[in-house]
Formats: structure tokens, C-alpha cells, sequence
């Protein structure tokens, strides 16, 4: 046990998973639909985890990898293991935003999520109209797909006005509570 | 018979044809949904890719209210939507979790609902519904895609079989289809890279619709509306990066299952695909 908290370290404290059970056999890297776009492949960094030097997670905190991970579950799945890597990936990407280390392949994907729980916030259910339009507020990517969202409205798939739900109140005190309270950040 | 129903975000806009189709075919069987009241977004892979504790809020909000409603089993069509609650479900057994949410949301929850997909809710409550009541016959060869939310991880969601899922290709069977054998079943389709990275997203959905051309299916069968959209709306796209045009139309198993029943295209939602359905 001893050696497992060694090597597993901060990621075994944090998301319950052993990185130390990884031999590297390369599975995950082989099924993951993106280890090509990747800094680098799921294997390797389970390997970067496992030297537990601040350098390496420091360099996986900065990676285009976690932030590429699909959460598809794939690795997992054939893991001989069972090494839950989508949960590391999770954990990770929520370090590298706390701690502004942020890859700048990340920035979309993080304007996308931030979008997407805007709209949540505010109303309780994704208003996809409003999703698109803090998303290309953040991006400046005003032009994309402006030829797919009015077939999307011709085709009865685009609401133009938000859901409410009633109790927005209790749901933003979810907010308040989780992600935008400071003391969760940083952890 | 009553089951619940968490219809989710999707099902409300962007994937409306899934909800109506939902909806009709359940009608057909004599199920009758009862919508969770107040309901909120699951968070989707937003929450869970930013903050752990909120990725287990929101759908907890969801289990509570089904729970107090007194809900004891709850259908979630979206393969997405079902892989979160199934996901919290398991994550708060954990008891310092358990309660660490209970007081974010400040709601009881005992965790004690049953959820399930579409195609169990299905195969649970329809199979023999459905084989009596099939009057138009679904006669084409067509790939069944469970992607990757709806059977993986499977230890949680202990869901059909993980690499090669049987469960759709069975339905289709059963209303006179011929599911195809392919490779890209439970590949995934880039998900929620949609919008923020749609070059993925066209490549990944590029190479599944392929395999099913290749394999000479005329329709792709799905279960989420994530693969739905990225499949039929991402086309155009699509196509730009293929040697050849692909015009196979995607369509829920609900749809195809309606279809079937006798239900109309028009109350199953087909005219709202980008990709034309003619079958």
C-alpha cells in the first residue's frame, strides 16, 4: 500500500484510481478515436503519472490530451486493468482550469462548456440558441455555422425562446455552491 | 402501464423528433410517461469536464425530484443524459458524496429509482407489443450505432454486451429489418466537439457513416441525439471531406420502430431530418 500511494499519489487521494496498476500493454491508446490529435496518447500519460514528479504533471496540466479526451469510455472498457482514465481525465481538466494552465487547442472546448453551463444557470435547461451565441461571443467565431441554424429553425429544431424551469432559484444555489465557489477551486 | 420520464434538454430542441417519436410509439405499447416535474439539464459533459461536484449536483436535482414525485423507474432517451444519472446514481453510493450532494441540492435522495434506456424500457415492457402490432414491416438492411454512452462504462451501466451490443439489432429484427455487421458500432462520434471542434467531429462521424455505406446499409439506427445530430446535421460537412456523397438517412430506433407500428413519418418527426428519409 505504501508503494501504491507513492506512485499513485495525489490522483489516487483525489479520484480513487490507481494509476500504479498501469503496465502500459497500450490498449487505451489504440482505441482512443483522438490519440492521433493528442500531445500525447493516454498510455503515456498514465506513465507521466506514475514518475509522481511535479515537472511531469505539470506538463500534463498544460497538454492538448486531457482536453482532446472524449470522455467515450473506450479505454476503460478494454483496459486489463480496469484503470478508470476518463475519471483522471476529469480531474485533470478540472486542475488545469483552476490553475489557468490551459493548452490553447483547449480554448474552444472550454468557451463551448462554459457556454453550455451559462444557459443552464440561468434557466435550469440548455437553450441552445443562447449556448451558440455565448459561444461565439467567446470564440469571435460569429460566421460559423450560420448556414445550418436556419434550417435548423425551418426543421422545428431551434426554440427560439428559453425553457424556464421554477425553481431557478435552488438551481443557482447549485452554482453557487459548486463551481463558482471559490473555496472548490484550487482543492 | 406507468413508467417516468426524463425527457432531457435534446429531446426539447435541437432532437425534437426523438421526444415525438418517444412518445408515439409509447402510445402504440400503452405506456404511459409521466414527465419528472421541474427538471433540469444533466449537466452533460460540460459539468463533469469542469467540476466535479456540480456534474453530481445537477443530475442528483433530477433523481430527487423523480423520487419525490414518488417515480420508482424512469426512461432516459438520450444516451447521454442516461450515462450522467447512471453515473451519479452509482458515484453517490458513495456516503461522504451522498451527502456532500444532498446538501448542495438540498433535496432527500436515497438513490433507490431504477433508470433505464429506451431500448430497455422496450425490451422490458414491449417486445411481444410490438411483434403483434407490426403492420407495415421494417424491410431494409440498415447499421445499428449504439455509440459509446449507452453501453460503456459498463461496469456502472451493466448494458448489453460493450463491444459488439446486441439489443437494437434485435428490435430491428423483430419489425422485419436486417441489421448489418460492422465495425463501428460503439465508436464514437466526436460527441459534444459539435460545435467547439466540428473538424473532428466531421472526421469521426465521416468514418462511421463510411463503414455503413460500405456495408450497403440504407439506414443508420440510433438511440442518442448527440449521434443523431452529428450524423444527420454535420452531412453537409461531411460529405465536403468524402471521395462520395453519403445520403444514408439516420433515424432513431423509435422511428424506425413507429414505422413499423403504422404510426405517420409526420408524427414520428422524419421531416425534420437534414438528411431525407424516405422509407
Amino acid at each position: 500500500m505504501e508503494n501504491i500511494n507513492k506512485v499513485s499519489g495525489d490522483i489516487l487521494k483525489h479520484t480513487g484510481v490507481d494509476v500504479s496498476r498501469c503496465y502500459q500493454c497500450g490498449k487505451c491508446t489504440a482505441g482512443c478515436v483522438l490519440a492521433s490529435e493528442m500531445n500525447f496518447p493516454p498510455s503515456f500519460l498514465m506513465r507521466l503519472l506514475q514518475t509522481g514528479t511535479a515537472d511531469n504533471f505539470e506538463r500534463i496540466l498544460r497538454s492538448n490530451t486531457i482536453w482532446l479526451c472524449l470522455n467515450c469510455e473506450n479505454c476503460v472498457g478494454r483496459c486489463p486493468m480496469e484503470i478508470d482514465i476518463p475519471k483522471i481525465m476529469d480531474y485533470l481538466r478540472e486542475q488545469s482550469l483552476n490553475k489557468k494552465k490551459l493548452h490553447p487547442d483547449a480554448k474552444p472546448i472550454v468557451a463551448f462548456h462554459k457556454s453550455f453551463l451559462d444557459s443552464i444557470k440561468k434557466t435550469g435547461r440548455l437553450y441552445e440558441v443562447g449556448l451558440i451565441a455565448g459561444f461565439k461571443a467567446r470564440t469571435f467565431r460569429l460566421t460559423q455555422d450560420v448556414k445550418l441554424a436556419p434550417k435548423m429553425y425551418l426543421n422545428g429544431k431551434l426554440n427560439l425562446m428559453p425553457e424556464m424551469i421554477k425553481d431557478r432559484k435552488g438551481l443557482g444555489q447549485i452554482f453557487v455552491k459548486t463551481i463558482d465557489n471559490p473555496k472548490t477551486k484550487n482543492k | 402501464m406507468k413508467i417516468g420520464f426524463y425527457p432531457g434538454c435534446s429531446l426539447k430542441g435541437s432532437s425534437r423528433e426523438y421526444n415525438e417519436s418517444v412518445i408515439a410509439i409509447a402510445k402504440a405499447l400503452d405506456i404511459e410517461l409521466i414527465e419528472i416535474k421541474d427538471w433540469n439539464c444533466c449537466g452533460a459533459t460540460a459539468a463533469h469536464s469542469m467540476n466535479e461536484e456540480l456534474s453530481l449536483s445537477l443530475p442528483a436535482r433530477i433523481l430527487a425530484l423523480a423520487e419525490a414525485q414518488g417515480l420508482k423507474e424512469v426512461v432516459v432517451p438520450c444516451a447521454a443524459c442516461y450515462n450522467r444519472l447512471m453515473v451519479t446514481q452509482h458515484e453517490l453510493k458513495d456516503d461522504t458524496k451522498r451527502e456532500k450532494v444532498t446538501d448542495i441540492i438540498q433535496m432527500p435522495y436515497s438513490g433507490e429509482l431504477k433508470i433505464i434506456n429506451v431500448l430497455q424500457m422496450l425490451e422490458s415492457y414491449a417486445m411481444d407489443k410490438i411483434q403483434e402490432k407490426v403492420t407495415k414491416p421494417f424491410a431494409h438492411k440498415v447499421a445499428c450505432y449504439y455509440g459509446c454512452l449507452l453501453v460503456r462504462p459498463h461496469k456502472i451501466l451493466q448494458f448489453d454486451r460493450v463491444e459488439d451490443p446486441q439489443s437494437m439489432d434485435s428490435m430491428i429484427k423483430l419489425i422485419g429489418g436486417t441489421p448489418v455487421d460492422w465495425a463501428f458500432k460503439t465508436e464514437c462520434c466526436g460527441a459534444g466537439f459539435s460545435v467547439s471542434r466540428t473538424d473532428l467531429v466531421v472526421r469521426l462521424s465521416g468514418n462511421i457513416l463510411q463503414d455503413a455505406a460500405d456495408r450497403n446499409a440504407e439506414a443508420v439506427i440510433v438511440a442518442c441525439p448527440m449521434c443523431q445530430s452529428n450524423l444527420d446535421m454535420r452531412r453537409g460537412a461531411i460529405n465536403e471531406t468524402l471521395s462520395k456523397p453519403i445520403d444514408i438517412p439516420v433515424l432513431f430506433i423509435t422511428q424506425a420502430i413507429g414505422l413499423s407500428l403504422g404510426i405517420s413519418p409526420k408524427e414520428l418527426g422524419l421531416e425534420r431530418h437534414f438528411v431525407t428519409v424516405k422509407m
